[in-house]
């Protein structure tokens, strides 16, 4: 097992250096210039040289590379193009507000997609099962920018229920920060929660007819102590492992749930700095986003592992 | 009994609760922005909704009124010198800045020299012709120029003409624009990108008896949906530019009121006529005669009602029609099919086709839509083609283009839509225009001091333009605000800026 | 997870493994619904010429934003084109985006999951290390940035989801791959002699086939999203060309007072991605006995 970990963390350094050079590369190659943009309407001309200079823009694409990585080792993931702040700075910023819209998003969807999969395997095949079926693949069916705007309208232009956008932090008023949260974090986890039942719904099966159920129906127990006691324990650790992988997909979801709802967190902040070719922002934050989904996927495993003993030695 | 008792002290508390809320609530302005500004640095800032933010930041030597003319702010009056290569401010006494420093001519002298040699700085095209700067006395200030400048008082007005704390610009240097600190009604508190940007009142402001709120809270919200619905739900005071498509159900709504101003900018089709080599490549850039036959296979009234539902106004110059500086010798031309077809037919070309570069923006995507089924009816065939904003401003730079959708924000003063444009190798001119009588003229116009004669200088400028067509000017735009009736005192100024000076809830 | 052998099936008969499958999709209702769909909106983009009342393209002054009515079924859009029209049309870009781009990812993906599974050692670490790194950054972003990249047009569009959810083929491919290729008939294969190409088409690629297949049609639901995402960013099909994703687009503008413009693609879109989406639940059913 201890090779095993070694050889996990071995990965996460060559995977992180295949992850700066895809969104380096990817920034670097977008077609337009960026110090024509940063000028503005003016287009002076020796603004647009500063900045070239200021950015390093005119130097080979490997130059940059190794600059922008030699910032990032020490802890400095560069500069705003656009409104002039250090990139660590914006991200301290946003990581909260992003955190938070994820960690609501996440409980929505357990709690759509266990009670939608725990429904579908136990009445399996009756109306119940499709209509969990159907529930929990809405949300992946529709585009989530789509239901974003549907909702807007329903609960904030026409029943005035709750805000229309914007965010307030917690600290300063937790019911309104709620209120501006909770049709975001739905509109998220809807998505995820298709993914949740259905491997809800499979564990579910499986263990369902596994011996040690068969053998406390045998004993005579309430069936629905039976199925919630035993199946459900045992088919919760792969969707919780699961649950922590899907935060890549909510960092995708969030993109645009946060712009249609003027979220100011990580995913609103990436789309308007690829439009605005405002590069270390996009560079930095994926890198930090994706630091952070493989610690995750890491931590997911070593869970299951210690969790799972057959797994074990 | 003790129910009903119990909910009626519930509900007077809710009432004074709310009754509080509101009356905190009604000393905080809420504006809703379209984009979020850039950098709040008046040297550095190149974005037109960073200027809304300077409206209540930052106060200017000059503003103009909502007839373009220039009055006084900062400055109380001027004086050209006799050679007209001086011109002599007056400054106001009295004026402080955020941090306490007294605002006087050793202030302007450093801001306009900032201006000028800051790195980075965005004002420095349209100082050009500042050689120097005299403190006469501490509180009148003389520019020397290089050459008479019409156009100079104009840039006064806008973030050329913004004075910031010396004392504090020199210890933020390049970071100023994350703490900025000027003379205006407001100062900075704080700034989240992307979410808001947040000002309170300025105690020592000069013109404290027309400011009536306590907070400003400038929230940008991009989308212009999501935008109305905020305000129609209460959370904003104020929008800035609605969408046109809304304007019909706000009217119906009588919880709003409806602003608008037309702006003095413009919304064109640049066509590439000497840039690069795509101009020869295609006869809309090879023939005056295929552009003039293009220009009249439009209808600008047409195009003003499907794509802005009407809230526009169809122009054929760089200034709409009711400006003063438009050239009365260069009328809107009538839409006329035939003759357009007749024109090809003269230049031997049948069924000319040309690319147009779209940004993706939804504007620009309709007119681009429009007018190549409009232009379809005279025989032209027009390829739409969609580029990233970002990507076709690197495109048109390089000339990789044959004819662009491109809109202009617009300058108070008419340099500012022409010189850039038409001047030979001028950074916006997209088109590669370059006459040598062109560039003379422009000269003429900008060293002209007397309003009168520019107007006569200007409708020489539009005849020649006219005679080659590098820029198919289409309409200009209507700035649409929208606001709770609660608010009263908006200035509806063609320059789409929000001035808070008089504004207050009722 | 061990595998925990079902109960018994019902029917004990002669049947190959392929027809068993496809009995049991069969029984599975949901699945039958969205097969029938997706054949519905696949015969609804192959006979649109046929089928659409009006040109999809045929802009028209006077019938700016109509309402629904007798001429137009589904009312007009903010340039007076016909919306049933352009929805009909629409099925073929948004088909398009969906199918094609699973292709481009299964072109790209399956060989190279395979030659990662299959050769080991340090080409298959190359290999990983690379999808993790493709893997680590959220799926749109990426995608943003190859349409930006590769510039605003539906085919682009097409290229970039494909590209981006290549690696999901990969990883997935070679899993499949790892868990085959200790199989005995592989190893027989090997000891007989046959070139590795062989024993990889013959042997291993139509043992893998089923999970790549349910894998397939979930991704092309996801693309069709995808391919709206980017449309709503402006990114995708360009106008005038219908297609749903830029059709909400526009209509998000108009969505107080001319809904239908919104509601129709939204359907449509929602109807076939919820289509692929059982389609796929239950391909994954019928072909995966461990999952019954």
């Amino acid at each position: 097992m201890f090779n095993y970990l070694v050889q996990r963390i071995g990965t996460i350094v060559p995977t992180l250096f295949f992850v700066s050079i895809l969104i380096f590369g990817l920034q670097q190659l977008l077609p337009g210039d960026p110090a024509l943009i940063m000028a503005g309407e003016d287009r002076d001309e020796n603004v647009i040289r500063y900045l070239r200079e200021k950015f390093h823009l005119d130097e080979p694409l490997p130059m940059r590379y190794l600059y922008w990585l030699g910032g990032v080792l020490q802890g400095d993931l560069g500069e705003s193009l656009r409104i002039q702040q250090p990139v660590t700075d914006l991200i301290l910023q946003k990581l909260p507000v992003t955190l938070q819209l994820a960690a609501m998003a996440m409980v929505i969807a357990l709690i759509i997609g266990i009670t939608a999969g725990i429904v579908s395997a136990v009445l399996k095949d009756t109306a119940w099962d499709y209509a969990a079926n159907i529930i929990a693949l809405w949300g992946l069916s529709t585009p989530n920018f789509w239901l974003g705007i549907m909702l807007i309208l329903f609960f904030s232009v026409w029943l005035g229920w709750l805000p229309a956008s914007g965010y307030v932090s917690p600290f300063e008023d937790l019911k309104a920060n709620l209120a501006s949260m909770i049709m975001p974090a739905f509109v998220l986890g809807n998505a995820i929660a298709a993914v949740l039942m259905r491997h809800t719904r499979s564990a579910m099966l499986q263990v369902l007819n596994a011996d040690y159920v068969r053998t406390a129906r045998a004993k005579g127990l309430v069936e629905r102590v039976v199925i919630l006691k035993h199946a459900l324990r045992n088919a919760l650790i792969p969707i919780i492992t699961l649950g922590a992988l899907e935060f890549g997909t909510l960092l995708s979801g969030a993109v645009l749930t946060e712009q249609v709802f003027t979220i100011p967190g990580f995913g609103k902040l990436i789309v308007d700095a690829v439009f605005n070719r405002d590069y270390a922002v996009v560079q930095g934050v994926v890198l930090f986003t994706a630091t952070a989904y493989i610690t995750l996927n890491l931590l997911a495993d070593l869970a299951y592992f210690l969790v799972n003993p057959r797994l074990r030695g | 009994m003790k129910l009903k008792s119990v909910t009626r002290s519930l509900g007077l508390a809710f009432a004074m609760a709310a009754g509080l809320a509101s009356a905190s609530q009604a000393q905080t302005l809420r504006i809703g922005l379209a984009e979020d500004p850039d950098v709040l640095d008046p040297t550095l800032a190149r974005t037109f909704v960073g200027r809304i933010v300077f409206a209540g930041l930052c106060d200017k030597l000059f503003d103009i009124d909502e007839k373009l003319n220039i009055v006084p702010q900062l400055a109380t009056g001027h004086e050209w010198g006799s050679d007209n290569k001086s011109l002599t401010l007056k400054l106001r006494q009295g004026v402080t800045f955020h941090d306490g420093e007294t605002f006087d001519a050793e202030a302007v002298k450093f801001n306009i020299e900032r201006h000028k040699t800051m790195a980075g700085s965005n004002r420095r095209t349209e100082l050009t012709q500042v050689t120097s700067i005299d403190v006469v006395d501490p509180y009148t200030v003389k520019l020397n120029l290089s050459a008479p400048f019409s156009p100079l008082l104009s840039f006064l007005t806008d973030r050329s003409g913004m004075m910031v704390s010396p004392k504090a610009a020199k210890e933020a240097g390049e970071r100023f624009g994350s703490k900025p600190v000027c003379s205006g009604p407001f100062k900075f508190v704080e700034r989240i990108a992307q979410d808001r940007i947040v000002l309170e009142k300025h105690p020592g402001y000069w013109n404290a008896k027309d400011i009536h709120f306590e907070r400003i809270v400038y929230l940008p919200i991009v989308d212009a949906t999501v935008r109305l619905a905020n305000l129609k739900s209460g959370q904003l005071d104020f929008i800035e530019r609605m969408a046109a498509s809304d304007v019909p159900g706000l009217r119906s709504d009588n919880r709003f009121k409806l602003a608008k101003i037309t702006e003095i900018g413009y919304q064109g089709i640049t066509i590439n006529i000497g840039k690069s080599d795509l101009a020869k490549g295609n006869p809309l850039g090879k023939d005056v005669k295929v552009r003039e036959a293009f220009e009249l296979s439009l209808d600008r009234q047409g195009i003003v009602q499907v794509v802005m539902e009407g809230e526009a106004q169809p122009g054929n110059q760089w200034v709409a029609p009711d400006n003063s500086f438009y050239a009365k010798n260069v009328p809107i031309p009538k839409r006329d099919v035939n003759k357009a077809k007749q024109l090809l037919k003269e230049a031997g070309v049948t069924n000319p086709s040309f690319t147009l570069m779209t940004p993706t923006t939804s504007d620009a995507q309709k007119i681009a839509q429009v007018v190549q089924a409009m232009a379809k009816e005279a025989g032209f065939d027009v390829k739409i083609q969609s580029t990233e904003f970002a990507s076709s401003l690197a495109l048109a730079d390089k000339g990789q283009f044959e004819a662009y959708v491109l809109a202009w924000s617009g300058r108070p003063d008419p340099d500012g839509n022409v010189q850039q444009f038409y001047t030979c190798k001028a950074p916006n001119n997209y088109a590669g225009y370059c006459t040598e009588e062109m560039d003379k003229l422009i000269t003429e116009s900008r060293t002209e001091l007397d309003p009168k004669k520019r107007v006569a200088i200007y409708e020489k400028i539009a005849a020649l333009a006219a005679k080659e067509k590098p820029v198919v000017y289409l309409y200009h735009r209507h700035w649409l605000w929208a606001h709770t009736t609660k608010l009263s005192g908006l200035r509806a100024v063609p320059d789409g800026m929000v001035r808070v000076q008089g504004l207050k809830f009722n | 997870m061990t595998a925990i052998p079902a109960a018994p099936a019902a029917v004990p008969e002669e049947l190959s493994p392929g027809q068993r499958a496809l009995r049991r999709l069969i029984r599975r209702k949901g699945a039958m619904v969205g097969l029938v769909l997706v054949i519905a909106f696949v015969a609804m983009a192959i006979l649109a010429p046929w089928i659409a009342p009006y040109d999809p393209l045929a802009t028209s002054w006077t019938a700016i934003r109509k309402a629904p009515s007798d001429m137009y079924l589904l009312g007009t859009d903010e340039l007076g084109r016909d919306v049933l029209s352009r929805v009909i049309w629409g099925a073929r870009a948004s088909l398009l985006a969906g199918v094609v781009s699973v292709c481009i990812s299964l072109a790209i993906g399956v060989p190279i999951g395979m030659a990662a599974g299959y050769l080991g050692r340090w080409p298959d670490a190359l290999i990983s290390r690379i999808t993790d790194a493709m893997l680590a950054c959220p799926f749109l972003i990426l995608a943003i940035a190859f349409a930006a990249f590769l510039g605003p047009s539906l085919t682009n569009a097409m290229i970039a989801i494909g590209v981006t959810a290549t690696p999901i083929f990969i990883r997935l491919t070679r899993a499949q791959v790892l868990s085959v290729k200790v199989e005995d008939y592989v190893e027989a294969a090997r000891a007989v002699g046959n070139s590795h190409l062989r024993i990889a088409f013959r042997h291993i690629l139509p043992n893998i086939v089923a999970p790549l297949l349910v894998q397939a049609t979930l991704a092309i639901a996801a693309a069709v999203i995808a391919e709206a995402s980017l449309s709503f960013l402006g990114l995708g099909q360009q106008p005038p060309a219908p297609s749903w994703g830029s059709m909400l687009n526009t209509a998000k503008n108009y969505i107080d007072h001319a809904p239908w413009m919104a509601i129709w693609p939204g359907l449509s879109i929602f109807l076939l991605v919820l289509s692929f989406n059982l389609l796929g639940d239950g391909l994954r059913d019928a072909l995966d006995p461990r999952h019954r």
